[in-house]
């Protein structure tokens, strides 16, 4: 672990880290001010109809404003000094256990708020447009700003229990949003499924937080931090195994990942800012904030780089069989993700590069969802790529925003994707030996196939002949929902250099990550590497091409197809093997349960109770009920108590 | 601080209340509506009065008054309140207003009673059991004599015998039967050991600072905590004594059910904090593990029951014994923070199950149905009835932010410094209780709607007001329990002195050497 980042969260736990001052003394209303405007939204009913979406709209833009005039203000300062706490109050005081609510404003927290004040605001116009017609469109608002209020304490709270306020704040609001059309039966499905399995998550996170507390003695940031070198590595491994499992709960990573493309029943504007952009993040934000924890266990690491690794592959093939462009994009989402775990499992060598494919994925694949749902946009809500083609001809200006987040993800040069993505792969073989060249074998492969998905959705969407139905009149979309489009496509498109250029985010993340270490030989050189990337991607797309653009699309999916493909359009079967392993049990369980709750731990009682039943109606037909029974019970009680003191008193 | 606030006074406030109830005719039911929300409001004031007065730094005991009732034999008419009896008397006079409001027009139809073949039921007595009720519930607390304690514990069940008998639901008198056999058990059980400890203390007194300190350790004690852990665990209820709450809960009117569930189970976990641990301390030691597996047995066993229930309100009761489980956890496992979470936890419960149950209660005024399946896509057409009882559904499945969740995290915390298995078998019943809750609010409120429950008219101006401030304190307590966790602390402390245990040690906050 690196010393100056020991040193800088150690003396701020001796001594209290740098206080906020000026204008970061304000930072609370990040939190508080979009949670008013969500309980205002709320609570007005529908007299706030015709103004909620300006209101719910110019919250994020404003508090973008705010968090840029935060990051000038921390950009200012150097070194340790860039980190800043803000105490609010005292929170949780039992005793040993105390809690207090504050915030730490640091290059990690400040980056993370550009992040979802930024993307956020887009999408938040983008919606204005996209939900002109739904008349639940200020409840849309409403849940749209308690989720960046939740986000927003989730990456500045200073603590993890705070952080664990945020983190279920935010799995709320995409409970709420993922069911916004609750009356559709799969919409409230899919909403809970996706509670639930972050929830399995959440005992993770729990149980981290207790062992924190019993080992380290509190929950803080600088607290926990200050107290790492002092734990023994079993400890170190148990609290990071712990997190990893609140991490892949809320990033939708295997194990828990089905939830992710199920969530695509919500606003597609919510599939880009929550299931893409933000909060599916946050794992990736919990393991870099924790770097001091995850630095001392090689095993909790070698864990992560598993699970971003199987992850990558799983995305990436399920991704390749589906008709519908959402869940396309989720399960690319879900990849992606996944080489942002294997980035930070890879430790100080890689930390930066995982924030870094974390910001600009939050372009390109925000950018492309917002693509998808003007599509369907224009096409009366129909998303199923079969159904789509030629639409390039239609919609000039999604398709070609669309485009440029496509060249970002697969990661050509000179587009944010490559930047970032070859990075990770980099880095994975770097990481030396056997586990490097599998690490970097999967980064690559997975490169390929994403690739080949996303060539194969671009080409069914947007390019071969007409499949739609003769009554579609698909047509460009307004200028509230282009303009977001637009901003994102620059994004997609210069994210990756700028960031990257003079190492502007590596020296940047450092106070909060600790700085970054280069590795000490490369297993394959740079430009090789490169090089082999770009032929794997040709590949990817030079067989798509071949698949679905020489040949015309079937407008229905092929049957008698290969064992893989079914098994990918069937997500590998992950859903098949939780429902035949654990629902289906539990079912059995509480069915079970309640036959034995009933008959066997209950009828023993009831067997009395029918006997008193019985004599119960005789009694009430003599008009005495139960008072008189029960004053005759109290006073006999009386009676024996009376006799007990009186024998006591005359022994 | 003014010490000369009293709570013989509070006491006497519901029970004058009570009285007009029972004393106006019959035909005035309004006025006797009225009365009631007078009286409960103005034990609500009185309440809060004494809350603030309280010195959190202070005695243990405050407001202290004893007068002498039977001489000969050491019972006492004693009262006071530490921080525990404190903030679960505030609990229950917030949530009887609220019920006098929930109630309103429960029982103004006649159709209703000839639905469920009764005679029309006397709207009045209503009202005054439940303000009777209110006497006993904080009489039960406030109580400073172990004798005067009892009296009050067998007492409660008098007003609520009536209330489930007399306005419950098809199965009522099964219910109530089975609830009084079930109390009278234990009632009985714990009589006998009020009588073993008036005996082996040998101080000629029921005080509980008499008795304090001055129960022998050995076989004798066992017995005794048995005979109260019998009265307790039934009255909370723990597992597997619960099987009288589901059907109580169900059958007794909405009101009765928040009173019982919220108030009157709490009696039994009060019972283990106040007289087990202090009194009992050798066997309230000796018998925690048994406790403890037998607490976290209930919530998983009783998430999953929830999850297999069709009758809302029986669903409900179950959730609330997986609660308990929680509780009875935090007591016995003998740390400051589970101690404070599980008292934390007896207050949020009372205002979240009182939530959900007025939720259902709404639902159940509108479709005459307590079967899950009658109901369907509600909240497209009651949006305020589905908003309050999603937020009810969410601080019961205890979600950060609100106070449930602060109480759930303080009892596994607490409970896991010092039994890891345990607490990480429990934690696990966060995701049960995720899943009972959504299932619930799924087939309730969400998917296609069902043509039954087309015509429902949303929640009116009343019954906002019986549960928005409910739903109110749980989330400004899930911001700022400080002021709540003070009052509770010391009391803790205290407790934990009393049953000989210290909490176990962490490193100190900020040290981290080695």
């Amino acid at each position: 672990m690196s010393a100056t980042f020991t040193a800088a969260l150690s003396s701020a736990a001796e001594e209290g880290l740098a206080s906020a001052e000026g204008i970061q003394s304000a930072a609370w209303l990040l939190v508080a001010v979009p949670a008013l405007s969500a309980a205002i939204l709320l609570l007005a009913g529908k007299r706030a109809d015709k103004w909620g979406h300006y209101l719910g709209a110019a919250v994020p833009i404003g508090l973008f404003v705010y968090v840029l005039a935060l990051f000038f203000s921390i950009k200012g300062e150097h070194g340790e000094e860039r980190v800043r706490d803000l105490h609010l109050f005292s929170w949780i005081p039992v005793y040993d256990f105390n809690v207090d609510v504050g915030l730490l404003l640091d290059p990690l927290s400040i980056t993370f708020c550009l992040l979802i004040t930024g993307v956020g605001s887009l999408i938040h116009i983008y919606s204005i447009g996209y939900m002109e017609h739904d008349p639940g469109r200020r409840r849309f608002f409403a849940y749209l700003n308690l989720f960046i209020a939740a986000m927003l304490l989730l990456v500045l709270g200073n603590g993890y229990l705070l952080l664990y306020v945020g983190w279920e704040g935010v799995g709320l609001a995409s409970y709420l949003l993922i069911a916004f059309w609750y009356y559709k039966p799969a919409a409230a499905t899919a909403a809970k499924k996706a509670f639930i399995a972050n929830r399995v998550g959440d005992v993770g996170l729990s149980l981290a937080i207790m062992l924190m507390f019993l080992y380290l003695g509190t929950t803080s940031y600088a607290g926990v931090f200050a107290g790492v070198g002092g734990a023994s590595t079993g400890v170190l491994t148990a609290i990071a195994l712990m997190l990893l499992l609140g991490a892949c709960g809320k990033s939708g990573q295997f194990p828990l990942q089905t939830w992710l493309p199920d969530a695509m029943e919500g606003p597609t504007p919510v599939s880009a800012l929550i299931h893409a952009a933000t909060m599916v993040t946050a794992g990736v934000y919990l393991i870099a904030r924790s770097a001091p924890i995850f630095d001392g266990s090689e095993a909790a690491q070698t864990v992560v780089v598993i699970v971003g690794a199987i992850t990558i592959l799983y995305g990436c093939i399920c991704g390749c069989a589906q008709d519908d462009l959402k869940k396309v994009l989720a399960y690319s989402t879900v990849s992606q993700i996944g080489y942002m775990f294997l980035a930070v499992g890879l430790g100080p060598a890689a930390y930066a590069f995982g924030i870094l494919h974390l910001l600009t994925h939050g372009f390109f694949k925000a950018g492309m969802f917002l693509g998808a749902g003007s599509v369907m946009h224009a096409m009366n809500d129909t998303i199923d790529m079969r159904r789509f083609g030629m639409l390039r001809k239609v919609m000039p200006i999604t398709f070609v925003t669309f485009l440029l987040g496509y060249l970002a993800i697969i990661g050509l040069p000179p587009f944010s994707g490559f930047f970032s993505k070859d990075k990770i792969i980099e880095a994975a073989f770097n990481k030396g030996g056997i586990s490097g060249w599998i690490l970097g074998l999967v980064a690559l492969v997975g490169a390929g196939i994403t690739a080949f998905y996303m060539t194969r959705a671009l080409v069914m969407t947007f390019f071969g002949d007409k499949r739609w139905a003769k009554d579609m009149h698909p047509h460009e979309s307004p200028f509230t929902m282009t303009v977001p489009m637009i901003i994102l496509a620059f994004g997609s498109v210069f994210a990756g250099f700028l960031l990257v250029r003079g190492e502007a985010l590596v020296k940047w993340l450092e106070p909060s990550v600790g700085p970054h270490i280069e590795a000490e030989h490369h297993t394959i050189s740079v430009a090789v590497l490169t090089a082999l990337t770009l032929i794997v991607v040709a590949g990817g797309i030079g067989g798509a091409v071949l698949a679905f653009a020489q040949r015309p699309v079937p407008s229905s999916a092929p049957v008698g197809v290969s064992v893989i493909t079914t098994a990918a359009r069937k997500n590998l079967y992950a859903d098949a093997f939780n429902e035949t392993v654990l629902m289906r049990p539990g079912q059995w369980l509480t069915r079970a349960l309640v036959f034995i709750d009933n008959k066997g731990v209950d009828g023993v009682v009831n067997g009395l109770g029918a006997s008193f039943g019985g004599g119960s109606r005789r009694l009430r037909q003599l008009q005495t009920g139960f008072v008189r029974s029960y004053a005759l019970s109290m006073l006999a009680g009386a009676v024996i108590l009376l006799a007990a003191l009186l024998a006591v008193r005359f022994q | 601080m003014s010490q000369n606030l009293s709570l013989v006074g509070l006491i006497a406030l519901p029970l004058v209340g009570s009285a007009v109830c029972f004393g106006l005719p019959k035909t005035n039911a309004l006025l006797a509506k009225q009365v009631a929300l007078f009286f409960s409001v103005a034990t609500l004031i009185y309440t809060i009065v004494i809350g603030v007065a309280f010195d959190a730094g202070g005695d243990r005991f405050q407001f202290e008054a004893s007068y002498d009732w039977i001489k000969a034999f050491g019972v006492h008419f004693a009262v006071g309140v530490d921080g525990i009896a404190l903030v679960l008397v505030a609990m229950s006079v917030v949530l009887v207003p609220a019920v006098v409001l929930a109630s309103w027009n429960s029982f103004d139809s006649a159709d209703d009673a000839e639905e469920l073949d009764a005679p029309q039921r006397s709207v009045k007595n209503f009202f005054g059991l439940v303000l009777l009720l209110e006497v006993f519930m904080i009489g039960v607390f406030v109580a400073t004599d172990v004798f005067l304690f009892y009296v009050f514990f067998e007492a409660m069940l008098i007003p609520m015998y009536f209330i489930i008998g007399s306005y419950g639901g098809p199965r009522r008198q099964y219910a109530a039967m089975k609830f009084f056999l079930y109390s009278l058990v234990g009632g009985l059980l714990m009589l006998a050991s009020v009588i073993g400890i008036y005996i082996t203390a040998g101080q000629s007194s029921f005080a509980f600072s008499d008795l304090l300190g001055n129960v022998p350790d050995g076989a004798s004690q066992k017995w005794i905590f048995l005979g109260f852990f019998a009265a307790f665990a039934i009255k909370a209820p723990l597992f597997p004594f619960h099987t009288w709450l589901p059907d109580a809960g169900a059958e007794a009117p909405v009101g009765g059910a928040i009173l019982l569930v919220g108030v009157l189970d709490k009696v039994g976990t009060f019972g283990f904090l106040r007289y087990c641990l202090p009194l009992l301390p050798e066997a309230s030691r000796d018998l925690a593990p048994l406790v403890m597996i037998l607490s976290v047995i209930g919530v998983l066993y009783a998430a999953f029951l929830a999850m297999g229930q069709r009758d809302m309100k029986r669903l409900i009761a179950y959730t609330s014994v997986a609660h308990f489980g929680f509780i009875g956890l935090g007591i016995f496992a003998f740390t400051t923070q589970a101690g404070t979470g599980a008292v934390f936890y007896m207050v949020n419960h009372g205002l979240s199950t009182g939530a959900l149950f007025m939720c259902v209660g709404f639902l159940i005024a509108r479709g005459k149905s307590r079967q899950i399946s009658d109901y369907g896509g509600t909240a497209k057409v009651t949006p305020v009835l589905g908003g309050a009882f999603l937020l009810a559904g969410l601080s019961s499945l205890a979600l950060p932010g609100m106070s449930t969740f602060i109480s759930e995290f303080l009892v596994l915390l607490g409970t896991f410094t010092r039994h890891k298995a345990l607490a990480v078998i429990a934690t696990t019943g966060i995701v049960l209780a995720a899943m009972y809750v959504l299932l619930l609010y799924q087939r309730t409120m969400q998917g296609t709607v069902n043509e039954k429950v087309a015509h429902f008219r949303d929640l009116n101006a009343r019954e906002i007001t019986a549960v928005a401030p409910l739903l109110a304190l749980i989330i400004f307590l899930g911001v700022y329990p400080k002021p709540v966790i003070d009052i509770i602390n010391p009391a803790i402390k205290a407790t934990m002195q009393d049953v000989g245990k210290s909490d176990p040690a962490v490193p100190s906050s900020f040290g981290g050497s080695k």
